[in-house]
């Protein structure tokens, strides 16, 4: 039986495939829990998480505060907005402030690649990445997983294609880490300007032909498509996007008939999803969500663990 | 110096001496007498003086760093010339050529003078002075470079930018070349760079940061070098770090092209792969490349396309470092490892012999910047280093003493330890 050992989780692409699996079996215990009538845990009564976010978020950073209450810690929400931050205090120096609170857990959310990772080295309390930068966004690749799992029953020889914008996405990274760990097959699809260099050495196909990506796909990931992020003129048009890559029930039609249809949010109907689509029989998007919280719980649980030891 | 060491003698006994200004590759003993080299051959001996046994060690010219960034004036927080000198004497550097983005820039003659005020105080090697190209380093206007030349400098360089309007450049190599001066370029095409942190391709992708095309740099030598060969003038490519740029300085040399190029130990020791952990002491422009990148300048060093290794010692506080990868300033000090990663990942792997790494490290650069150093002949300056080539070290952050401690070596082994750094006939670090 593995062990966990980390004090952190940074990302998908250091963990093993034992390590992947472990988080994923202790979040269907977790899960369990959430249909009891009363929710809640005591695994981490007396311990405190603090939720730091860097950039907007709600879903995540609910998703984090609803885990570990129902593992019973006490959990601060840092803004940035409203912080030192603001006054030009560094993540290091923010970071080691928060564990001289005594805090046990900081789930940190940053703009800039490596963020969590940098943080991590700095500190001895336990860091979770909720995302950083274009880089890694572990959990939702964890929740990815484990609803693809409960719906499917399996992810090895899964085929799975990831859709969007691949260049600028730490959802994609996490996926293409995590699945190719588990033993799925992942294709990545976008217009070609947003496929980066070098990505088939991670050990994925990449398309820029969407009916060829869900041809034989058991899942389908689709990105939202983020235009602020555009620096290079590199994204098409919106309207030419949805025709060219959207998915649709007229897309869908020519997939599989029971393809696993997954979204992280927050959705741009009608530009990367239709709203059919998104509201259909296919679609696990709220799934996911709700899964969250068990995953969450898992992580928040594990590396608290490895970390009094 | 005292007046009564004038004539002192100091004999260096046993050691293998290399010197390829004399095509010397032997074990004999060489005599300093005040400042100057008196002889070099066999079975020296002197009664009066101090003898160093160098049985078993390699002597070699003091280095000739032609590529550091002293920090003074300006931000003496990072490094001072007194800080940079004692980093340099420790690594066997005994002369170096001052990048002329200082801040206020080396773009006149008082602030050459101010600089020189300060070398004069406080420099422990001979430090040569780099004029800007331009004024401010804005790329615009020339600064004057007759004056320049006048006050002492010994090249011109907007290192650290590159003059991106062509007719600029064109111009500046053509007055350079009026005032039989040397113009090093910073070759960069910054539009085409963007924001880039790290090599574009697989870690870039990997690690979710902007990527640094090689296009973005060997596209501006192949400029560069067509600006100079229009001008006829001589020029002198910085920090060349990818296979492209090796290949097309390449050519340019057989086609005639006076033109010269250096390239900085991280670029032959590391790959882009040393990132992946965002540690931001390996955060360099141009940054860390390919494998096979690595590979086209280690082979450019050996065929000789890449004439020169300089450090580019940029020193950054840790408060500049130790922030977000993307965020955290660009380069790595080099004053103190510069010999032993050459020795451990040239002399040791067989891809340069000593002769060629001594030609790379001092003789060529000497010879590149037109300064009387880098050569072991009678009447020399007494610039000599004492190397143990064998002799393991650990790259620690705490044995730096450079005032920044940013290099992309701590915790590597290297080989090669500098015994005796010999300045002007006086043991100046040992």
């Amino acid at each position: 039986m593995t062990k966990w050992s980390r004090k952190d989780l940074c990302g998908l692409e250091d963990l093993s495939r034992e390590e992947i699996e472990l988080i994923l079996s202790t979040a269907e215990s977790f899960k369990e829990v959430t249909t009891r009538e009363i929710k809640k845990v005591p695994a981490l009564r007396g311990k405190t998480v603090v939720n730091l976010f860097y950039e907007p978020s709600t879903r995540t950073r609910v998703s984090f505060e609803v885990a570990a209450k129902r593992l019973s810690a006490d959990v601060i929400n840092v803004s940035t907005e409203t912080s030192s931050v603001k006054k030009g205090e560094t993540l290091i120096d923010t970071g080691r402030n928060i564990q001289a609170l005594n805090a046990d857990v900081i789930v940190v959310r940053h703009n800039c690649s490596g963020a969590a990772v940098m943080l991590a080295r700095h500190v001895d309390v336990s860091v979770v990445n909720a995302g950083d930068g274009w880089h890694e966004h572990p959990t939702q690749a964890l929740l990815d997983m484990f609803t693809l799992k409960e719906k499917l029953g399996r992810i090895e020889g899964l085929n799975v294609s990831i859709v969007g914008d691949i260049a600028h996405s730490r959802v994609a990274r996490s996926n293409i880490y995590g699945l190719t760990k588990l033993g799925a097959r992942v294709t990545v699809c976008a217009p070609k300007m947003l496929i980066p260099p070098g990505i088939e050495q991670l050990g994925v196909g990449a398309t820029d032909d969407i009916d060829k990506a869900l041809k034989s796909a058991d899942a389908v990931n689709v990105l939202r498509m983020q235009f602020e992020r555009d620096e290079g003129n590199a994204f098409p048009r919106q309207v030419e996007y949805f025709q060219a890559f959207g998915i649709t029930r007229q897309r869908l039609e020519k997939a599989k008939k029971k393809i696993v249809v997954m979204h992280p949010g927050p959705l741009n109907r009608g530009i990367e999803i239709s709203s059919e689509v998104a509201d259909g029989p296919n679609s696990v998007i709220l799934e996911q969500v709700t899964n969250g919280i068990a995953v969450r719980m898992a992580v928040l649980f594990l590396v608290s663990g490895a970390a009094t030891k | 110096m005292k007046i009564e060491n004038r004539k002192m003698k100091l004999l260096i006994k046993n050691g293998h001496i290399v010197d390829p200004a004399n095509n010397r590759n032997e074990v004999c003993d060489i005599l300093l007498e005040g400042a100057r080299i008196l002889k070099v051959g066999k079975g020296i001996d002197c009664a009066k003086g101090l003898t160093i046994d160098a049985a078993g060690k390699i002597v070699m010219p003091g280095l000739v760093d032609m590529h550091v960034h002293l920090r003074q004036p300006g931000r003496e927080d990072r490094e001072t010339v007194a800080t940079a000198s004692a980093a340099a004497l420790k690594g066997g550097i005994t002369s170096l050529l001052a990048m002329s983005n200082t801040t206020p820039p080396m773009d006149c003659a008082g602030n050459i003078d101010l600089l020189k005020a300060i070398i004069k105080k406080d420099a422990l090697v001979d430090v040569f002075i780099a004029g800007t190209i331009t004024k401010e380093r804005k790329g615009k206007s020339l600064t004057d470079i007759a004056k320049l030349k006048k006050r002492g400098a010994v090249a011109i360089s907007d290192d650290g930018a590159s003059v991106d309007n062509s007719k600029v450049l064109l111009t500046a190599l053509k007055k350079a070349k009026e005032n039989k001066l040397l113009v090093i370029c910073h070759s960069e095409d910054k539009m085409l760079a963007g924001r880039g942190v790290v090599n574009l391709g697989s870690v870039s992708t990997r690690m979710g940061l902007r990527g640094v095309s090689c296009e973005s740099e060997y596209r501006r030598v192949q400029r560069d070098l067509k600006l100079a060969q229009e001008a006829k003038a001589r020029i002198h490519i910085a920090h060349v770090s990818c296979k492209e740029s090796v290949e097309i300085i390449a050519a340019a040399k057989k086609k005639g092209v006076k033109a010269t190029a250096e390239t900085a130990p991280h670029y032959f020791a590391l790959s882009q792969e040393a990132v992946l952990g965002f540690d931001t002491n390996v955060k360099m422009n141009p940054p860390l490349r390919a494998k096979e990148d690595v590979k086209a300048i280690r082979q450019g060093l050996k065929d000789g396309t890449i004439d020169a290794i300089a450090s580019d010692h940029a020193p950054h506080t840790e408060s500049e470092k130790d922030i977000e990868f993307e965020r955290a300033e660009f380069g790595v000090i080099g004053l103190e490892t510069e010999l032993a990663v050459s020795i451990s990942e040239l002399v040791e792997p067989g891809i340069l012999g000593w002769m060629s790494l001594v030609r790379k490290l001092s003789a060529n650069p000497a010879k590149i910047l037109g300064i009387k150093k880098g050569s072991l002949s009678p009447g020399c300056d007494a610039d000599i280093i004492v190397v143990s080539p064998q002799k393991e070290w650990l790259v620690e952050k705490d044995g730096f003493l450079s005032k920044s401690k940013n290099s992309a070596f701590i915790g590597k082994r290297l080989r090669g330890v500098v015994e005796y750094t010999i300045r002007g006939g006086q043991i100046v670090y040992s």
